[in-house]
């Protein structure tokens, strides 16, 4: 097993140098500079179980509780397809469903800017509720702070949840097994390209709607199927390609991806092709991939589809073994290359 | 996926059938240069290379025009930039370009105010809405940009618009083609040239460089079916001995290109000698603002001190430029330079030769083989 990074001299192996005197934006992008603060820099503060995941699994009795945090700096605070609010609650309850885990309740904490409008406030806050109410989760805690004009830009949302995992549910990269089949819940990029649009004022000829959505109840579905589902990711920053590349690093596994059969819409497609993005790269806020083995795939496709926000369900690739920690894609023309996360910055402030 | 117009010429089985073709014609070994970054991006994206004869070699050029803006430029962007006055406004392939005290992205950590635009009109538009501020919008690019950079300088005057200037480091694609031709080391054999410069500029003036040199010109897309063709035509016409221009993007490019950028360019811009970085001072290929629009030059309405720059020792971003070394070879690719940790240009921009194989491909010669392999 050959992996291109470990092959390199130890100089330049995990963890890179730190470079950097400050934060700069691309360290918030979801690509290799974040990867690379995240494992330089906060690696002191996690005793967590090391699994790379969405969240953690803590052992609480005879209970397993997963648990996981997520904060929500987006603008515009409204885009087409969603808002802060709704986003702050399908956020932290994707990342709990991507661990198994039956979302079962959130604390949600604000940081206003003073002079915020509270007619705004009052909305998002309605959208979370609707949000919570359409998952089944509570919003059982909160904390409030209020900073000075121009300190804060308006709003910005901390939401973190509990959720259940029953007995018997294992997910994560460590069951990554070669021959998995790798599943698309859908079509790539409709947040990214959303958010863009609004804030670029570019003007498309459909109206990209970002494809925020609840993603538990299809998660809940797979679980109660006799589906033996390996590893799940949700695709958020830095898009399908940083969560495989991410699975691929922590699983120690070769992950293979074919062109042709990954979703994208023509509009999506349309403005990558203006604004040179690849929509691997681009953000998602409801898709999310699934690891299961390969006999098992056709059945979780179908699973999958009797989910609206998954009826763009397909078989995008497969778990190899010729590399390790890598993730490539055959291309329409036959050839292959590498998949790498994004470097840093594609749009800031996109979550 | 599929795209009217784009899906076409990404459909594998039209180009397997002309790389079949190119197969069958090539009889001696041939090295043809594609000139544009955006081409070198799309033959490693779609591992093209891969599929060629062994005696077809392709050398990428140095059409990347963030690679190719001298450091000193980028300096004087950087002094600008964190001017509190201003508003600063790049394409985001800058952003993290090195030059020598820091990149722009430093600079607006920094508290800078660098703004990521599509277009220049974005950056005219900022200067109408922030009457306060003087907004800056740094000019980079080939052929392509300049029609629309010199639209902004164009309104800003019609408008009466004083808060808004370019810093410009536009450049030309064919001076740095006979640059390339004069070179006693070069080694290319036949062009692809670069079919969005000529949407722009049209290909009359290649006549004359194809005879000069002997070499075939062949005026090419950016889609994998457009870079097949366009090198089955200069491999078709260098075993027939034949040193013409050709146009294999007829979509978009006619012979005399765009006569209204032209002209708009022309009124705007006038061409003097420029430094390229990693090639030096190319005569006749560069662009600056006017006399008469010498009013709207970021540089002198600044006059940001000069700062000499020398590139990293270890870069090696000129012979990459040039097509004389690959960037694989490189000894520090992938090792102490990355597009995190950049040592050069190439090795940032969505265009660089150096970003293309680290993106794409730098598991190729992992195996050794020294061919793109598959993993």
């Amino acid at each position: 097993m050959k992996n291109p990074r470990t092959e390199l001299p130890p100089a330049v192996q995990c963890p890179l140098p730190w470079r950097h005197s400050h934060i700069v934006m691309a360290h918030g992008g979801g690509g290799r500079m974040m990867h690379d603060l995240i494992e330089g820099v906060f690696s002191p503060l996690s005793t967590g179980n090391g699994a790379r995941h969405d969240g953690t699994i803590v052992g609480c009795g005879t209970e397993r509780i997963a648990y996981t945090t997520d904060t929500f700096v987006v603008s515009p605070l409204f885009f087409p397809g969603g808002d802060i609010g709704r986003l702050a609650v399908f956020g932290t309850v994707n990342d709990l469903a991507m661990c198994g885990a039956r979302p079962e309740a959130l604390s949600a904490g604000f940081i206003l800017e003073d002079g915020f409008d509270l007619e705004l406030l009052q909305r998002i806050v309605a959208s979370m509720s609707a949000a919570a109410a359409e998952v089944g989760v509570r919003i059982v805690t909160g904390d409030t702070k209020v900073v000075e004009r121009g300190k804060g830009d308006g709003l910005y949302i901390n939401t973190s949840g509990i959720g259940r995992v029953r007995a018997g549910v294992e997910i994560g990269p460590a069951r990554v097994r070669k021959g998995d089949a790798i599943i698309l819940s859908g079509d790539l990029g409709r947040h990214g390209i959303a958010l863009m649009a609004v804030r670029e004022g570019l003007q498309f000829e459909t109206k990209i709607q970002s494809d925020c959505a609840n993603l538990w109840p299809a998660v809940d579905e797979l679980l109660q199927n006799p589906v033996d589902v390996h590893c799940l990711r949700d695709l958020t920053r830095g898009g399908l390609a940083s969560a495989l590349v991410e699975i691929a690093e922590a699983s120690d596994s070769h992950l293979t991806i074919r062109e042709g059969t990954i979703p994208v819409s023509d509009a999506v497609l349309g403005a990558c092709e203006i604004l040179g993005l690849d929509p691997l790269h681009v953000a998602n806020e409801g898709r999310f991939c699934v690891f299961v083995p390969a006999d098992q795939a056709e059945a979780t496709v179908k699973a999958l589809r009797s989910h609206e926000v998954c009826s763009g369900a397909c078989i995008v690739g497969e778990v190899g073994a010729d590399l390790s920690g890598v993730v490539s894609l055959r291309t329409v023309l036959g050839t292959d290359r590498l998949i790498d996360m994004p470097s840093g910055e594609q749009l800031p402030r996109i979550c | 996926m599929s795209l009217p117009y784009v899906g076409e010429y990404r459909e594998g089985e039209a180009v397997a059938r002309v790389i079949a073709e190119i197969r069958r014609v090539a009889t001696r070994p041939w090295t043809i240069m594609e000139v544009c970054g955006g081409q070198t991006h799309a033959l490693v994206r779609f591992g093209i290379e891969e599929l060629l004869p062994d005696n077809v070699r392709l050398l990428h050029g140095p059409g990347c025009p963030v690679c190719v803006t001298p450091a000193e430029m980028i300096e004087n962007g950087l002094q600008i930039a964190a001017r509190p006055e201003v508003i600063f406004c790049t394409f985001g392939d800058m952003l993290r370009v090195p030059a020598v005290t820091g990149d722009l992205q430093t600079v607006k950590a920094r508290g800078g105010d660098v703004r990521i635009v599509y277009s220049p009109m974005d950056a005219l538009d900022l200067a109408k809405r922030h009457p306060d501020r003087e907004v800056v919008f740094f000019a980079v690019g080939f052929e392509t940009t300049a029609p629309a950079n010199a639209m902004a300088v164009a309104q800003a005057r019609a408008q009466k618009i004083t808060n808004f200037s370019l810093l410009v480091s536009q450049v030309l694609i064919p001076p740095a083609m006979v640059e390339i031709l004069k070179s006693p080391e070069c080694r290319v054999d036949g062009f692809l040239g670069a079919g969005h410069v000529c949407t722009v500029s049209g290909f009359a003036g290649y006549h004359e460089l194809a005879r000069r040199f002997r070499v075939p010109i062949v005026v090419t897309g950016f889609e994998p079916l457009d870079l097949a063709q366009g090198i089955l035509m200069c491999v078709r016409q260098l075993e027939a001995g034949r040193n013409e221009v050709e146009n294999q993007y007829s979509r978009s490019v006619r012979p005399d290109g765009n006569p209204h950028a032209l002209e708009l360019i022309h009124t705007v811009f006038e061409i003097v000698d420029r430094p390229w970085r990693g090639l030096g001072v190319i005569p006749g290929s560069g662009l600056v603002l006017r006399e008469e629009y010498r009013e709207y030059d970021a540089e002198l309405r600044f006059s940001p001190d000069y700062v000499a720059a020398t590139d990293s020792e270890l870069c090696q971003s000129g012979l990459v430029l040039q097509g004389r070394l690959d960037p694989r070879d490189c000894p520090e690719f992938g090792q102490r330079c990355t597009p995190e940790h950049p040592l050069g240009a190439t090795m940032v921009s969505s265009e660089g030769g150096c970003a293309a194989y680290y993106r794409y491909g730098r598991h190729a010669r992992t195996s050794g083989t020294g061919k793109n392999v598959r993993p």
